[in-house]
């Protein structure tokens, strides 16, 4: 009773699937599966209590990769059908992994409810601003004025930031990161796997032969520190090479400034609070562009409780009140007569 | 066939102790339309009036009909609602061709269903709603109830408005309410004509408005208003009494089509010792078996109302990967939308039900009128080659019995099935014979545990793969839409696996046709002429056939449950008659399957009038025919 059975610690080999990985060499995708096979091992979760749900696209090849339980499905779906598992099975733990076409336009409706109910999925969304495996179209997220095969004239579609939509999907936990950071990569996962309901990562992902170099100031030792501004809770927003210039709040509007210059101090600077319960400061930062930089980490992260949670007590509830169901209440309920 | 029988009974004493003596007709069957405003209440006189006629041992079907607005502009042609039922001494079918009986609330309703009544029928009218805007509004130039309009009936004209504003006029309570009391003072009217006592009736009013009961007590007053109105006024020479029906003993309850199917569904979740979970979008005429199930959160029973109809199926299959019994349910234009999702759980292979309660298309169509044009949709409305099981459920209470076999078939092969019911039988009630628990049928599902061997794609006799959870150690593997090894599931471009694979995909489905019950043949096994029908034709078929066997004629029935696979010996018995006639709710869907599969001609007798098929309508197209 007492001899406890050994248990043989997880490795990343373990969540290794005997399947070809078929990117193309140098894609972004490569090191967000390197992470997630790093992270999952050390979550103290039994590996078959794993689920990978995708839809189409590059991206959504991974769950082939992974040896989880998993399921490659059709597009923009993977939010829905993942959300189906989660409430008929709520002890797993349930993974999307999907593209910026697959969430955001095919899937846009599935990604915005499954932000609003807080259902706990880990929802992971490579972001490489194009479409890759249908051969280089723009996306929801490509910018004005690209030039794509479907825009040989250059885009006229706005498009959106992601973390904007997730945040006014109403999101309790939004950050994103990118492929060519993986300390950042890992702790960002990480942070999305402990949070008990909706957790979006977007991960900034370069696609070296449709749209290469979409992230070269991020990824580029030299330039990044002054190109992203690394989000810390409580934290003052600083950035740049020398760490010395932030964000200065003129009302609505943000304003880059350099610690020391104009007798600005760090008690100028905004302070970021990722659970603020109002969202304001999340959206701000998530509307940030050139020439500001590009926010990474965690934007958001307040609790509410889990959608299927809820749904479990509900059932509890209904229980206690009315008494485990059987088929003889259910069918003798209502009107009922007897014919003699 | 529901002629009144006029044998006049002696006279006897009324119950309520009252010295009227007024002589009890009895007739063998009655068909009644309550119809009014949608504000009306007609469906709900309807309801409570087919209660009282269940509680008397009467056989009945009934009939909704209402508008897909919830509530048009009053007094309009088009806000007319109705609600018709037909109960006999006998079996009952179907709610019956043509009333005996119109209770018209107003000159819309009048108007919209005087055309059905049968000649010489009974028209009781609310006099106090054919004032001069109603009558407008209505088109009529004159007031029907006094130009000669009506001479062809026996019309009955009481000031119902006006009648439950006197018997509620010392209640207190607003005018707005008392206006709709007039259907409880109709229903009282109807209860008393049809010999019905009136006390239980109290009591389901006083439970349904629990929680006012200032208005159930004017409901009830008004109830009773009525019902003292028909019995002491002189107008009505006669009172009606339909005897019992010979019906099979047991404990009865009035179930709808969609309850029918809730309660199928729920059973089979318990007998499977496997929770349910619906993924839904609310859409009618399908959308009370998403109300009831929302409502037995204390059985085994997750709902989830999901964003979208795509969302709703897609849950679903999440759910049936999990390890649940998936339901969707939707119509029409919610099944086109699950297409490719239904193409999804083809290549996964996961045991899912689709419910289609079908409505009058194409598009938007006729929301809440009764169609079977989905079949073919269901049987080949996909990309690829793509089979999935068809059944169809041909009463409201056969849809329970059709709910269990969707979720049998499901489960025994490994696929999606699709249930056909449809907006006629989805809503309309008919007694249900309450079955003992323990003797419906074992539903086996079996979860692969053993990873010894495990093959993902690896098949049993019936051609289906394993069915594992996650969260089963060592058995972790990937599915997915694309095509996959015919083992190992993986992802496989062979030319020969895709033909290996498209084709046992469908020789499973077409497995399934050694799995289904022997056809029953009503009337002679050979002969001029066959009836095939599927669905909610199965009561307007029966009784047009019982009655031309009357007439001498040699007509057979044989009606189909399963579609997608058709039964096997199905051929065979096609084969024997020199005619087959293929009456269906669309341009000839069933018979163009038909037609395919048997290489051999059938006449097609097509209705699309967001209508159920008259019986006499089928009958005098048998004696076309033979």
């Amino acid at each position: 009773m007492n001899q406890m059975t050994e248990i043989k610690p997880l490795t990343r080999k373990d969540f290794e699937s005997d399947q070809d990985v078929r990117w193309c060499p140098g894609c972004g995708d490569y090191a967000l599966l390197a992470q997630v096979q790093k992270l999952l091992p050390t979550l103290g979760i039994p590996r078959e209590n794993f689920a990978f749900i995708s839809g189409i696209g590059c991206s959504s090849r991974f769950p082939y990769y992974m040896e989880t339980y998993g399921m490659h499905s059709i597009h923009g779906r993977a939010p829905a059908i993942a959300s189906g598992l989660k409430l008929a099975r709520p002890e797993l733990s349930v993974w999307v992994v999907s593209g910026d076409g697959d969430s955001l336009a095919i899937g846009g409706n599935h990604f915005i409810h499954a932000m609003r109910r807080n259902i706990g999925l880990k929802m992971i969304m490579l972001n490489n601003r194009i479409y890759g495996l249908t051969k280089g179209q723009y996306s929801p997220t490509s910018e004005f004025g690209k030039k794509t095969k479907t825009t040989p004239l250059g885009s006229i579609d706005r498009p959106f930031s992601p973390v904007s939509v997730a945040l006014g999907a109403g999101a309790t936990f939004v950050a994103r990161t990118v492929d060519s950071d993986h300390t950042h990569l890992l702790e960002t996962l990480r942070r999305a796997a402990e949070h008990p309901g909706t957790a979006f990562v977007e991960v900034l992902q370069n696609c070296l032969v449709f749209n290469d170099g979409a992230y070269n100031t991020l990824a580029d030792k030299e330039t990044r520190d002054d190109a992203r501004i690394l989000l810390e809770h409580g934290k003052p927003l600083r950035f740049g090479k020398d760490g010395n210039k932030g964000i200065r709040m003129r009302g609505f509007d943000p304003e880059v400034v350099t610690i020391g210059e104009g007798g600005v101090t760090e008690a100028d600077l905004a302070v970021h609070d990722e659970s603020a319960p109002n969202g304001g400061l999340a959206f701000f930062l998530s509307q940030f562009a050139a020439p500001l930089p590009v926010p990474l980490g965690v934007f958001r992260s307040v609790e509410a409780p889990a959608y299927e949670a809820l749904s479990t007590q509900l059932a509890a509830d209904a229980r206690a009140q009315k008494g485990p169901g059987t088929l003889e209440k259910l069918f003798n309920s209502g009107d009922t007569w007897t014919i003699a | 066939m529901d002629t009144q029988v006029m044998t006049a009974d002696a006279p006897e004493a009324s119950r309520c102790g009252m010295q009227t003596v007024r002589p009890i007709e009895e007739v063998k069957s009655v068909v009644i339309r309550f119809v009014g405003d949608s504000g009306d209440g007609m469906q709900l006189t309807g309801n409570e009036f087919s209660k009282a006629i269940a509680r008397a041992g009467h056989d009945f079907a009934t009939h909704p009909d209402y508008p897909s607005e919830i509530r048009a502009p009053t007094g309009t042609l088009f806000g007319v609602s109705g609600y018709q039922i037909q109960f006999s001494s006998g079996q009952v079918f179907t709610s019956g061709d043509a009333p005996d009986v119109l209770v018209a609330m107003n000159p819309a309703a009048l108007k919209t269903n005087l055309s059905d009544v049968k000649h010489g029928g009974m028209i009781i009218a609310n006099s106090g709603a054919f004032n001069k805007v109603n009558l407008q509004k209505a088109g009529y130039q004159s007031n029907p109830l006094e130009d000669g309009t009506l001479t062809d009936f026996r019309l009955y004209t009481i000031d119902i408005s006006d009648l439950t504003a006197q018997a509620l006029k010392n209640t207190g309570i607003a005018k707005k309410e008392v206006g709709r009391c007039k259907n409880y003072y109709a229903l009282g009217l109807m209860l008393y004509l049809y010999s019905r006592p009136i006390e239980n009736e109290e009591e389901n009013i006083r439970a349904k408005f629990a929680k006012k009961p200032d208005i159930a007590e004017a409901n009830v007053i008004a109830l009773r208003a009525g019902y003292a109105y028909a019995e002491s006024a002189e107008m009505f020479v006669s009172t009606y009494q339909v005897r019992a029906a010979d019906i099979q003993p047991g404990r009865y309850r009035s179930l709808t089509g969609n309850h029918a199917a809730a309660l199928g569904f729920v059973a089979a979740s318990e007998l499977a010792k496997v929770p349910l979970f619906l993924g839904s979008y609310p859409i009618t005429p399908a959308t009370d078996i998403l109300h009831e199930l929302s409502g037995l959160k204390h059985y085994n029973v997750t709902t989830f109302q999901a964003e979208d109809e795509i969302a709703g199926i897609c849950s679903t299959i999440g759910a049936a990967y999990g390890g649940v019994l998936g339901l969707t349910t939707t119509s029409g234009p919610g099944m086109a939308l699950k297409t490719e999702a239904m193409g999804l759980a083809v290549m996964l292979e996961l045991p899912l039900v689709i419910t289609n309660v079908q409505r009058g298309g194409p598009s938007t169509g006729l929301p809440t009128k009764v169609e079977q044009s989905d079949l073919l949709q269901a049987v080949y409305g996909r990309n690829g080659e793509c089979p999935i099981p068809v059944i169809a459920a041909r009463s409201p209470a056969d849809c329970f019995d059709c709910a269990i076999e969707a979720f049998r078939i499901a489960v025994k092969y490994m696929t999606p099935v699709i249930f056909l019911s449809d907006g006629g039988i989805g809503n309309a009630a008919e007694p249900w014979r309450i079955p003992d628990p323990a003797a419906l049928p074992p539903l086996d599902v079996k979860f692969r545990t053993n990873p010894d061997g495990f093959e993902p794609y690896a098949r049993d006799e019936h051609l289906a793969r394993a069915w594992v959870r996650p969260g089963t150690p060592e058995m972790e593997h990937r599915v997915g839409g694309l095509e996959k090894h015919f083992l190992t599931g993986n992802i496989s471009h062979d030319p020969l696996n895709h033909q290996r694979m498209v084709e046992v995909r469908a020789a499973k489905v077409a497995g399934i046709a050694k799995d289904i019950p022997p056809l029953e043949v009503e009337g002679p096994s050979s002969g001029d002429l066959l009836i095939v029908g599927w669905g909610s034709t199965y009561g307007s078929i029966v009784q047009a056939r019982e009655q031309a066997e009357l007439a001498g004629k040699s007509v057979a029935h044989v009606h189909l449950r399963h579609l997608n696979p058709l039964p096997a010996e199905l051929g065979d018995i096609l084969a024997r008659y020199k005619t087959v006639l293929v009456p269906e709710l669309n341009l000839g869907q069933l018979a163009r399957l038909l037609r395919e599969r048997y290489l051999r001609d059938v006449i097609v007798m097509p209705k699309v009038q967001g209508k159920m098929f008259k019986v006499s309508e089928i009958y005098n197209r048998i004696l076309e025919l033979c």
